[in-house]
């Protein structure tokens, strides 16, 4: 018994991975790229593959892209395959958004919120226009955008941290209390979904889902397959401190920062419980990195499937098992490109049953004209 | 991230069959229900792979969880040990799996897994046959919703998947059913055998071998026990068929390269636009290549 020598199938692997890395280094005059560079100036890039990857690893989310060649599906799907090999150490306790160190934050539903409004880095309100200069950027201007904006940005009295704009709506009455029992948040990593599952698997799931697809879904809803018609109570972008348990103490320490983009959106109130005053209902949406679309869609996905699972959904965006079992990323684009692979069995197979039920049909006719 | 983080640099320092202890403990308390409960769809946390879901998670995760330093281990896809995804799969295992042997002979392998193919040679109870699976649930056919086909699963309710059957008889005079023949186990949970051929759908009857069934994007294992009774859904006065091998005068068509007639054969188009026909299982064609020159020889 020994390793046999294998034949084709080897040899052609092979070649296809040294392709693929000649199509990466062929732009000969220029440098590799650094992975600072990719997580810096790529930076939205690499929040999405941090994001979709489920891993708050901005380092090897830009190795990823590196080699993935700017492929944000298989770069997060090496973030996971990464993980995989990694044991789950602790169950961290529920953070507190409150304590984010924003970068930004808004509200659609108030002019004026607690703390103000701060509309930060954003392209909303940037014109599309290209802008042809970044073709030939000069390094030492480029090194100058950034110092000078420190310098021309007063030390403000930017406050810490600011208070969340639902606390007030909660404070009103118009959003109902935080219920007070919280069930351990269900792992999606550990258990597999099977359905009905709680809010807390829907939104494990929704946090790491692929962008486009929960996009796809929330606009579903948005355009009329469904009727959330959300207002932003706010949108925060910003570092969260993650607070662990001290080993040996068992305090809670700081044990390091994650970007992570929070969305609340409210929806309008819908009937009452018995006496209880009808109020107005809450979607909610966060994911790592900074990912607006993402965090929207997700709380409008929120809203909707909280809405299915409580009176049977109405459209496919209020089904959860509609919406949690195709919106993933390495899953979906995994089976896609299974096609890609030898279906010479099953083919062969599909073609017996149809010369079979051509020749059956035949004689069928044949008898019927005799 | 910290301007001046560096990666640590050092081989990433990857467990024997890549995945940690707790997740491979985990699949196999789920292959133990699944043995226990035959035919029953066991869902379980499966892992992201370092490769395509679809390209065999399901599978690769029972083979690294039973895997040990002693076994030998086969891998075929489409019945050949050679075609890419097999040897890429093998290549994986061989990386993460130091001392485990592989092989291409069907007898010498403790541990086998495929895709879409159970091998000509019958399998003994040394052997483990792993099947990697994209649909787990032979009542996907009838109907979309998981959690109503769990119900209609507890319920032993295939009546909708038998009116698919009968439906096809009226309006084809046959099943069209061509692969992933849904099989009733142990006369109660129907399963989704894989993407195996008709042809291969006999052998999970009463095989010695234990068969394992893995989905991994649909997380989902299920198993066929040693000597389990494994029947296909037919009615009393239809029978259940596998493919057919005979060329328009009848005779059963022989294999290009060995000349059997009694395997399951890929059909060919050369460039001259020909048909010819080749076993589909490679490791039980060149063996019987061998035995024929040395009959000659002899």
């Amino acid at each position: 018994m020994s390793y046999v020598a294998i034949k084709g199938g080897k040899a052609a692997i092979d070649g296809a991975a040294s392709a693929t890395e000649y199509l990466r280094s062929k732009g000969s005059l220029q440098e590799p790229l650094s992975l600072a560079m990719i997580e810096e100036q790529l930076r939205l890039l690499t929040s999405r593959v941090v994001s979709e990857g489920g891993l708050y690893h901005p380092r090897l989310a830009a190795l990823a892209l590196k080699q993935f060649q700017g492929d944000t599906l298989e770069a997060a799907f090496a973030l996971r395959a990464y993980r995989s090999t990694k044991p789950r150490l602790l169950e961290s306790p529920v953070q507190d958004t409150a304590n984010m160190r924003c970068i930004r934050r808004i509200s659609s539903a108030f002019k004026e919120v607690p703390g103000g409004q701060y509309l930060g880095a954003t392209y909303d309100y940037a014109l599309r226009l290209l802008q042809l200069d970044l073709a030939h950027e000069d390094p030492a201007a480029f090194k100058a955008v950034a110092q000078s904006f420190l310098r021309d940005t007063p030390d403000a009295e930017l406050p810490d941290n600011f208070p969340k704009v639902i606390d007030s709506l909660r404070a009103e009455g118009l959003l109902p209390p935080v219920a007070p029992s919280r069930a351990a948040a269900f792992d999606i990593t550990r258990d597999p979904l099977v359905f009905p599952v709680p809010r807390s698997a829907a939104l494990a799931t929704m946090a790491r889902a692929e962008t486009g697809g929960l996009l796809a879904m929330a606009y579903s809803n948005m355009r009329g397959y469904g009727d959330v018609h959300p207002t932003v109570a706010e949108l925060r972008v910003g570092y969260l401190p993650v607070m662990l348990p001290h080993p040996v103490t068992g305090e809670l320490m700081e044990a390091g920062e994650v970007l992570i983009t929070e969305c609340e959106v409210v929806a309008m109130y819908e009937g009452s419980n018995g006496d209880e005053l009808p109020t107005f209902t809450l979607g909610y949406g966060a994911c790592f990195g900074h990912n607006e679309v993402k965090a929207i869609s997700m709380a409008i996905l929120d809203r909707a499937l909280q809405k299915g699972m409580r009176d049977g959904p109405g459209n496919p965006s209020e089904d959860p098992e509609f919406v949690l079992l195709h919106v993933d990323g390495v899953d979906s684009m995994g089976f896609a490109s299974h096609y890609k692979m030898p279906h010479y069995v099953t083919f062969q197979s599909d073609m017996d049953r149809l010369r079979t039920t051509q020749q059956k049909m035949q004689q069928k006719s044949q008898e019927e004209t005799a | 991230m910290n301007a001046y983080y560096e990666l640590p640099m050092e081989d990433a320092g990857y467990s024997f069959g890549f995945l940690d202890e707790y997740a491979k403990k985990e699949v196999r308390r789920c292959i133990l229900k699944a043995i226990s409960v035959p035919g029953y769809q066991t869902p379980y946390a499966s892992r992201e792979m370092p490769m395509g879901r679809g390209f065999g998670t399901g599978g690769l995760q029972l083979t690294l969880s039973l895997i040990g330093a002693d076994d030998t281990l086969k891998v075929i896809d489409q019945g050949s040990d050679d075609s890419v995804n097999a040897v890429n799969l093998r290549q994986f295992v061989q990386l993460t799996c130091p001392g485990v042997q592989v092989t291409e002979k069907t007898q010498e392998a403790t541990l086998i897994q495929s895709r879409h193919r159970i091998p000509e040679k019958p399998l003994t109870e040394q052997q483990i046959l792993v099947l990697q699976v994209p649909y787990p649930d032979a009542l996907v056919v009838v109907e979309p919703s998981e959690a109503r086909r769990k119900v209609m699963h507890g319920e032993a309710d295939y009546s909708r998947l038998l009116v698919k059957l009968y439906e096809d008889v009226v309006r084809f005079a046959e099943i069209t059913l061509s692969h992933r023949y849904p099989t009733r186990i142990n006369g109660h949970y129907v399963i989704d055998p894989s993407p195996i051929p008709r042809w291969d759908v006999p052998r999970l009857h009463q095989s010695p071998a234990l068969v394992l069934l893995g989905a991994g994007r649909e997380k989902k294992i299920y198993a066929v026990p040693p000597y389990t009774v494994a029947e296909p859904l037919v009615f009393d006065d239809i029978a259940f068929r596998v493919e057919d091998f005979r060329d328009s005068n009848g005779n059963r068509i022989a294999c290009r390269c060995c000349g059997s007639t009694e395997s399951f054969l890929d059909e060919l188009i050369d460039d001259a636009g020909k048909v010819t026909h080749q076993c589909s299982d490679s490791s039980y064609c060149e063996e019987h290549q061998e035995t024929i020159s040395a009959r000659k020889q002899a």
